[in-house]
């Protein structure tokens, strides 16, 4: 008997496409329903927000009250199995440099627990080095990827305003709902700073969807990140691969993590092998054309592990630039005390899950020291107490006059301390602000010559450092914020950094919006992939993640991931009918 | 808008499975506090974390005692709520060292060194001292300020167990209910109650209100 066998499907599909997030259970979704026979693979678990559920679930019913673990970096409710680290996966970093790199490992991905922010890009987006001669233009321009957009805000549905503001298109929007109370102040204050506050846009269903009968709208639980058991917000789970299961093309394989693209010796993709993660048996599978939407991350690994005499560089990089441009959103962070709010009444504020108002950019780069923008994200008031609340009590007591108008001692124990998170609960205000970073060649991913993961895989070895254009953009971030606060009353009580950390910039990959490193472009000199996500090296390979972003735009990348997931899966139906591929 | 209207809302043109009517009837089903994981979704890894942290003990009874006495002195019963105690906040904190196990030296050692300190002052252990005693001792580590400096390692010890105590407490069913935490259940946001707008003087624009989610009354 042979010790190791390679297992071989015999079936021939027509897709293999390999993870199920945004972009590839958009793909599954768009291909079967013309027809086409999908073999979808997910390296995680299955998971379905309506069979997995926390939704709903009291802070006593986790015995950690809602902690964050190793298993959900999120926080025990999080819908998101994986995390920052995979027991028996490791990355590793170069040169003493920092990158953290986020993976779920399940049906639908990091679409499960994501905050559902969902903004376009605009004209400008897909043109800076037009704009500011830094990084590339994309091949494609916003009207390439309207209709794109338009299609997903009917198919999945999103709420928000149409505000006419040029580099923030306006959509197809559902009603959004009413501003919480800090945000009315938050509106108010940025509204005389000549700072926009607008409603948010995020894919939340607040009126159902019309002729949709598999999901319903949203309940106002303010807990998307748990996953919603009535489907009332978008993730590729509920809302892409179900659907595409239910057309009966697809066949779906948890619990597979591929290795590698095959390729014969005419360099067409043939198929992928794969191992089982829980048994770790081997198998190869076949198919017409390979699609991959592993991540970013994942994908670049992909295609620089499948070498061959063909392709010894990795495949699809004849051009040097896979892994490299690798670039994640800037964040940076504050927190504060709204006085006026202490002792506030209470009432249901849960609202959707995230926040009902934000600000898009509003300056003009050209008078600023660095290149790129940034949005602002707001949260606050009274949320349902967690594992953390009531920390730090004693840095907070002592600085606010209490219910008689007179300063306590800090600290404290008794009848009196109980009162004190009484007065102090929901008077909390946050913001942040999530920026564009420059895609640099320095940044990026590369295949770690020493180290494999528990399969044999090697692994990925990051290189990554902010320049000065993303500090001098979180220097920005740190006086808007300030103004914003003061100019409502509130008092600032964590998140003011100096120049020493950067402004409170986080790490490379802490936003977890990292694209780039399997970019698309018309020279296949400096590019991976054409305008429709398309190998220039391989004509049946196809990348529909993050990867292909030639630029990040300060805008969160699922939105614009799935519109060309659905223009790639398009193109490949015409293509498929002209026999080209 | 009452339970009865919400759920025929949500029956009539969308989907109303066994899972969502069971969502809208937990928040008025009594829940009783569960110690396990039932229910709640979980990965096999997570299960046997679960499963082996439960089987360990971290603190001795003396600790355990001590851990109760200054738990209720943190947080005890007021004319709003029980206290600590009754809100099992320890068997929390003993839950939350072993799952965070940063948490156990500063606790062990804070523990003792308490002990060590009542030793000298009283010739006793925490737990063996008097109510009195034992808050005379607090006192000297409860305000970070005005801490003698050789208090100070008490001090940051406090602090820790003022920190597990408030949350264990505030996110325990009567510790939810005293902070008067009232969402987490099906609702409609229809913004911020009227009389809340007029007493901050806040308003919605007309252009809010032309454009934001109306729900049928």
């Amino acid at each position: 008997m042979p010790d190791f066998q390679i297992k071989k499907n015999p079936k021939l599909y027509d897709v293999c496409i390999v993870g199920s997030g945004a972009g590839g259970g958009m793909a599954a979704y768009v291909l079967a329903n013309a027809g086409i026979k999908v073999l979808l693979l997910e390296a995680g678990a299955p998971y379905d927000p309506a069979k997995n559920v926390t939704q709903l679930k009291w802070p006593w019913e986790s015995p950690r009250r809602g902690a964050s673990t190793t298993f959900r970096p999120f926080g025990d409710f999080d819908a998101s199995y994986g995390g920052w680290e995979i027991d028996g996966e490791p990355y590793t970093r170069k040169n003493d440099t920092k990158f953290d790199w986020f993976r779920s490992r399940m049906v639908g991905g990091r679409t499960n627990h994501w905050g559902r922010i969902s903004l376009r890009f605009g004209p400008k987006d897909f043109k800076r080095k037009s704009i500011d001669g830094l990084g590339e233009d994309w091949p494609i321009s916003y009207e390439d990827v309207a209709p794109y957009y338009d299609k997903i805000d009917k198919l999945i549905g999103i709420f928000g305003t149409n505000e006419n503001i040029p580099n923030e298109p306006d959509g197809i929007f559902l009603p959004p709902p009413k501003p919480r109370l800090h945000e009315l102040f938050v509106k108010d204050s940025g509204n005389s700073l000549n700072i926009p506050v607008i409603p948010s846009r995020l894919s939340i269903l607040t009126k159902s969807l019309p002729d949709n009968k598999n999901r319903g709208a949203c309940f106002f639980c303010s807990q998307c990140n748990r996953g919603c058991t009535v489907y009332g917000d978008f993730s590729s789970s509920s809302v892409l691969v179900n659907p595409a299961l239910q057309t009966g093309n697809v066949d779906i394989i948890t619990n597979a993590m591929v290795r590698e693209v095959l390729v014969n010796d005419k360099g067409i993709a043939t198929g992928v092998s794969y191992v089982n993660r829980l048994d770790l048996s081997e198998y190869e599978v076949n198919a017409k054309i390979v699609i991959l939407a592993a991540s970013a991350g994942e994908s670049a690994r992909l295609l620089l592990n499948s070498k061959s005499t063909r392709f010894p560089t990795g495949l699809a990089n004849s051009s040097g630039v896979i892994g490299k441009y690798l670039h994640d959103s800037t964040g940076v962070a504050m927190g504060g005390i709204i006085p006026k709010l202490l002792g506030r009444k209470r009432y249901n504020e849960d609202g959707v899950g995230g926040l009902h108002v934000y600000t898009p950019w509003w300056l003009d780069n050209k008078k600023l020291d660095f290149p790129r923008g940034y949005h602002i994200e707001y949260w606050g008031g009274m949320g349902m107490p967690s594992y953390g609340f009531g920390f730090g009590i004693q840095n907070l007591n002592g600085k606010f006059l209490d219910r008689n108008g007179k300063t306590k001692e800090a600290g404290g124990y008794g009848v009196s301390l109980k009162d004190d998170y009484r007065y102090f609960y929901g008077a909390n205000v946050g913001m942040a602000g999530r920026g564009e970073a420059v895609a640099r060649e320095e940044n990026y991913c590369e295949i770690d010559p020493t180290t494999v993961d528990k399969f044999g895989i090697p692994v990925l070895r990051f290189h990554y450092k902010w320049s000065d254009f993303e500090i001098n953009q979180a220097k920005h971030m740190q006086e808007t914020f300030k103004e914003i606060f003061h100019n409502m009353g509130a008092e600032i009580t964590w998140g003011i950094k100096g120049k020493d950390e950067n402004y409170g910039l986080e790490a490379p990959g802490r936003i977890i919006h990292e694209v780039g490193t399997v970019r698309m472009g018309n020279d296949p000199k400096k590019s991976a992939l054409n305008k429709f996500n398309q190998a220039h090296d391989c004509k049946n390979l196809f990348v529909v993640d993050g990867g292909p972003f030639v630029s990040q735009a300060d805008k969160n990348p699922t939105w614009t991931i799935l519109a060309l997931s659905m223009r790639a899966s398009e193109y490949i139906i015409e293509e498929l009918k002209k026999q080209n591929i | 808008m009452n339970r009865r209207k919400y759920l025929k809302t949500l029956a009539t043109g969308t989907i109303a499975t066994g899972l969502l009517i069971d969502a809208c009837t937990l928040p008025n089903t009594p829940k009783k506090e569960v110690s396990n994981l039932g229910g709640m979704d979980r990965q096999p890894e997570e299960i046997e974390h679960f499963n082996r942290i439960s089987a360990e003990k971290y603190f001795d009874a003396n600790e355990m005692n001590t851990i109760s006495s200054l738990s209720d002195i943190i947080i005890p019963k007021d004319d709003i709520s029980g206290g600590a105690i009754e809100a099992k906040v320890p068997d929390f904190i003993e839950f939350i060292v072993k799952d965070k196990p940063q948490y156990q030296l500063p606790m062990r050692g804070g523990l003792k060194w308490l002990d060590m300190q009542c030793l000298k002052l009283y010739g006793k252990s925490f737990s063996n001292c008097g109510k009195k005693q034992q808050i005379e001792m607090v006192e000297q580590i409860a305000w970070p300020l005005k801490a003698k400096p050789e208090m100070q390692q008490g001090v940051a010890f406090f602090n820790l167990m003022r920190d597990l105590t408030a949350t264990g407490f505030f996110t325990s069913e009567i510790g939810i209910k005293d902070i008067g935490y009232v969402g987490n259940k099906p609702n409609q946001w229809d913004g911020v109650p009227q009389d809340v707008l007029n007493q901050y003087g806040m308003k919605y624009d007309e252009k809010t209100l032309k454009e934001c989610v109306k729900f049928d009354s």
